[in-house]
């Protein structure tokens, strides 16, 4: 897995992030057991209390739970899995809309520029015209 | 307990100051960054700490005891200029941190000299300045110490390595022992950090999580150094 960070999250916040979205796309699948928190810090280049903290919050979330001497895995439970998904897709939509307003779009020119975008007809006539 | 404590420690080059009471402590199993400008007093902090240097006042303890032939055996010093015998070949350094060092793990320093292949037969005299530097820090984290102090460990060696040589920090991380590295290259050790001190002008300005300053200011230690340190 590739792991990019930004400058301005805390790196726990990222980890817990970039784990959900390879949780979410089966880059580590549900019920598998989870590499240490030793190896994943090492492959992210984060520190190991950093990675542990991030594993604290998944687990307290229950998308990961641990067993107390065969280590960490992902949870089975795929309605959880959907549902974290759909929050990742929130999220990626909540920063697309505010990106949006600070252009200066409106709701229905985003939604359209959206449909054209997609390849779709155009909901409003005047979808190319701004 | 603390692995590395500072009471009010002064030190003063004749009417120079170099550090003024300066207080802190580093708990077991974290990466503590020393940041400051240049002649901000890291240099000084480290040598103190190895008692190359003795405090004009205030006192500094390892695991609680002063530094000193006890301390020497548990903690791993990594100075900012090659001072490893440039006469003899990287195996014979080996040997000789194995006379030298209980805690020396020769075979994670043979693991490491073969990665970055670095030839076992080859004076370190023939190597290039980033290969020394290479070599010195492979013995140095090598030892399991309790205090790794590692003045500089990446000013000198090209990205890549830079990259290798964190993730060997990593790697060899352990949740009794601490590791403090003395650097100005923030934005390439940030993720690596627990926590970071800033020093300036032999003051410490701030002691603070990595994750801490990134939730509360918005921006990354590197950024924010930029700030504090202005020029």
């Amino acid at each position: 897995m590739k792991w990019y960070f930004s400058d301005s999250a805390p790196i726990y916040a990222q980890l817990i992030r970039q784990i959900k979205v390879g949780i979410v796309t089966g880059a580590f699948p549900p019920g598998e057991r989870l590499p240490s928190v030793r190896d994943l810090a090492t492959e992210a280049g984060v520190n190991p209390n950093t990675m542990q903290r991030a594993f604290a919050e998944l687990e307290r979330d229950g998308l990961v739970y641990s067993q107390r001497t065969a280590g960490r895995f992902v949870t089975e439970d795929r309605a959880m899995i959907e549902q974290t998904k759909k929050g990742l897709a929130e999220c990626h939509i909540k920063q697309f809309l505010e990106s949006m307003d600070q252009l200066g779009f409106q709701r229905d020119e985003v939604i359209s520029l959206l449909w054209q975008e997609t390849g779709k007809e155009g909901i409003t006539d005047g979808g190319s015209g701004m | 307990m603390a692995v590395l404590e500072c009471k009010n420690l002064t030190k003063q080059y004749g009417h120079v100051t170099a550090l003024e009471d300066v207080s802190f402590s580093i708990e077991p199993g974290r990466i503590v960054g020393l940041l400051g400008p240049n002649g901000s007093g890291k240099t000084t902090l480290i040598k103190l700490a190895n008692g190359l240097l003795t405090p004009t006042s205030g006192e500094l303890t390892i695991c609680n005891a002063a530094p000193g032939k006890e301390t020497h055996a548990i903690v791993s010093y990594l100075p900012e200029r090659t001072s490893i015998p440039l006469w003899m070949t990287a195996t014979q350094l080996l040997d000789f941190y194995q006379d030298f060092y209980k805690d020396f793990r020769r075979d994670a320093a043979e693991e490491m000299l073969a990665h970055l292949n670095i030839p076992a037969k080859q004076r370190i005299k023939q190597m290039s300045k980033g290969t020394r530097e290479k070599v010195q820090l492979i013995v140095t984290m090598s030892r399991a110490a309790q205090l790794y102090l590692l003045d500089e460990p990446i000013g000198g060696v090209d990205p890549a390595t830079r990259d290798y040589i964190l993730s060997t920090i990593i790697g060899n991380y352990n949740p009794e022992a601490a590791v403090v590295i003395s650097t100005h290259l923030i934005s390439d050790v940030e993720k690596v950090l627990d926590e970071v001190i800033f020093i300036n002008q032999g003051h410490v300005v701030l002691q603070s999580s990595v994750d801490e300053i990134r939730e509360e200011k918005g921006m990354s230690v590197d950024a924010l150094f930029r700030e504090v340190f202005k020029c």
